[in-house]
């Protein structure tokens, strides 16, 4: 197992935004990571990147562990040499994740240049080739060109390329389409998926889309308010979601041949990290919601198929 | 901001009226400070007292001092030293405060404090009394007005990188290359400096006009460049009691420091506009 995050549990200063979250990713596997927003999934990506001391946070119990060493335990210059070697971040916001000022060949040319020790020629050549393949026109001139003068869908594959560049074996995707056009969205989806396959990657892709994970994950770790609700194959989970969560979840996409205005939301708010329910943290939203979810947090319960589930009334039947 | 968009700009710049005015000003100045061995057949230093308080004429066209040595000559003279000791200690001053700056803004912490609280120490002493008592510690001269001059501004360049770097910190594309295995060093140098490179150099530019007026009060009091050596600051003091026998001796070095530093100003607006800062600013 590649990477495999075990009871991961996040402080921020007096809260605990993220507890007991466990998934494991191989290599040649997309994991999808899928909440709505503030359910924990990005600070998922900044625990598995060693990255949050940026954000004033720290890993207060668990273990993240990669290729059998624990990151969680490592010192910052300990860390540095798996951050863009080993693991690579893709940023959320295409548009800002360039520095203005710098062209764009000597941004990713840097990676391969500081991680493989190639020389200004290697690199630049490495660089157009990673361009080409990830279908950006003209990669040559693209390398002369500054951030602004590129699309966001452009600068959404270049920020792609520097994670590639130093051929890193995990990639963690933090919506990595989110501020694109959803024609772009699909195009950048289907080159992370091309890229996984063909090199053996193991992709870590954070989204609240629904329809993403369906399209290319193969397993999905579904969040709800900093803890883990739902992990199957992406198969059954679509098949046969067990927790009430996951269900609504799959409500919100809309389908071919729905009537108009049947598209239904998750009635209420992701409560706020200040404000935690007890009990299940989904019992005030939730349709199955009885006494003992209010009172008990629901154990996990691993299922037949290898999923787990943590919820005191799960879908399913056979579960009670 | 790379070496060739600051050009641009520059380029830009001198295409204003503005900016062309100045910029020729300023060009014949620097001009008339490298060259002026070759521009007047006179020394700065050798004494012709039989030709002495001579008014302007075609002989000496800004007229002689109570020495006799052409005021002409020692206007050139002079801006040789008003602009290396302006322009030294300014560079020194936007290098220092850079640096300063930028380690204060990126790693906070204790660091960050001390500078905090020596920036606001000396900003709150007026520049001219800062470089009198340094000038009082290291003695007068062209070394003691140069550390005056520099550690006089220090605090203006510290404080402008310190907020801009303290700005540009948080963005994404910092948080990418962390993530990505740069070292702090890397970030520093190679994403944040470059980004908060524009608005300290157009305060250097407006702060060198400022260092000039500095040079020359330091001048006037007798504490910068040592007699024989000619600064603009000396000329006017020792014109001062000569103002109705020899005005000519105080009006010429006072409008060389007054026309440079106007010039000065109105190059720095032009390259702010060029720059594009004031519109950023603005926006932001």
């Amino acid at each position: 197992m590649l990477l495999s995050v075990e009871n991961l549990g996040v402080r921020i200063g007096k809260v605990e935004p993220l507890s007991s979250l466990s998934f494991t990713l191989d290599r040649g596997e997309i994991l999808g990571l899928v909440g709505e927003s503030g359910s924990g999934k990005s600070l998922t990506a900044m625990a598995v990147t060693g990255l949050l001391p940026l954000i004033g946070g720290r890993i207060a119990e668990g273990a993240v562990m990669f290729d059998g060493t624990d990151l969680s335990k490592l010192p910052e210059d300990r860390l540095r040499p798996y951050r863009g070697k080993r693991i690579a971040l893709v940023t959320q916001n295409p548009m800002t994740a360039l520095d203005p000022v710098q062209r764009i060949g000597d941004q990713v040319d840097i990676m391969a240049r500081l991680h493989l020790g190639l020389d200004a020629k290697a690199a630049r050549a490495r660089t157009v080739e990673l361009l080409t393949r990830l279908r950006i026109p003209e990669a040559v001139t693209v390398c002369d060109a500054y951030p602004h003068q590129l699309s966001g869908g452009m600068k959404q594959r270049i920020v792609i390329a520097m994670a590639l560049a130093a051929e890193p074996d995990l990639i963690v995707a933090d919506e990595p389409t989110t501020a694109l056009d959803v024609t772009v969205q699909a195009q950048i989806i289907h080159i992370l998926g091309e890229l996984v396959r063909e090199r053996g990657l193991a992709l870590m892709l954070i989204t609240h889309d629904m329809g993403v994970v369906a399209q290319v994950c193969d397993k999905v770790a579904v969040l709800y308010a900093g803890r883990l609700a739902e992990t199957r194959a992406v198969g059954p989970l679509f098949a046969s979601p067990h927790h009430p969560y996951t269900t609504a979840l799959i409500d919100c996409i809309p389908r071919e041949g729905m009537a108009r205005g049947s598209l239904t939301g998750i009635p209420g708010l992701v409560p706020s990290v200040m404000s935690y329910p007890s009990g299940c943290r989904f019992h005030p939203r939730c349709p199955r919601a009885d006494a003992t979810c209010e009172r008990t947090i629901p154990e996990t319960r691993t299922l037949p198929d290898g999923g787990i589930v943590s919820c005191h009334h799960p879908l399913g039947g056979d579960h009670g | 901001m790379s070496l060739k968009g600051t050009l641009n700009s520059i380029g830009r710049a001198l295409r204003t009226p503005k900016g062309a005015i100045s910029g020729a000003w300023l060009a014949l100045v620097v001009l008339g400070a490298i060259f002026a061995p070759v521009l007047t057949p006179y020394d700065y230093d050798i004494q012709d007292l039989p030709n002495a308080f001579a008014a302007p004429s075609f002989a000496h066209w800004l007229g002689t001092d109570e020495f006799g040595r052409d005021l002409l000559t020692r206007v050139l003279y002079g801006a040789r030293t008003s602009l290396s000791v302006s322009v030294l200690s300014i560079s020194v001053s936007v290098f220092t405060g850079m640096v300063l700056g930028a380690a204060a803004g990126y790693f906070g912490g204790a660091f960050d404090r001390a500078v905090t609280i020596f920036v606001d120490l000396t900003w709150s002493f007026p520049e001219i009394l800062i470089a009198l008592i340094l000038v009082a510690i290291i003695g007068p001269g062209i070394t003691g007005t140069m550390v005056a001059i520099a550690v006089a501004y220090l605090a203006q360049f510290t404080r402008l990188t310190r907020a801009q770097i303290m700005a540009i910190r948080s963005e994404t594309y910092i948080e990418a290359a962390k993530s990505l295995g740069a070292r702090d060093s890397f970030i520093l140098l190679r994403h944040l400096l470059p980004n908060s490179l524009a608005p300290v150099l157009v305060a250097g530019m407006l702060a060198t006009g400022d260092a000039i007026i500095l040079e020359a009060t330091l001048g006037f009091f007798g504490l910068g460049a040592q007699p024989p050596t000619p600064s603009w600051g000396s000329m006017m003091s020792s014109g001062s009691a000569l103002l109705f026998k020899a005005p000519w001796i105080i009006v010429f070095p006072g409008l060389a420091v007054a026309i440079t530093v106007v010039a000065i100003n109105l190059f720095g607006d032009a390259l702010i506009r060029a720059l594009d800062i004031k519109t950023r600013l603005r926006e932001a």
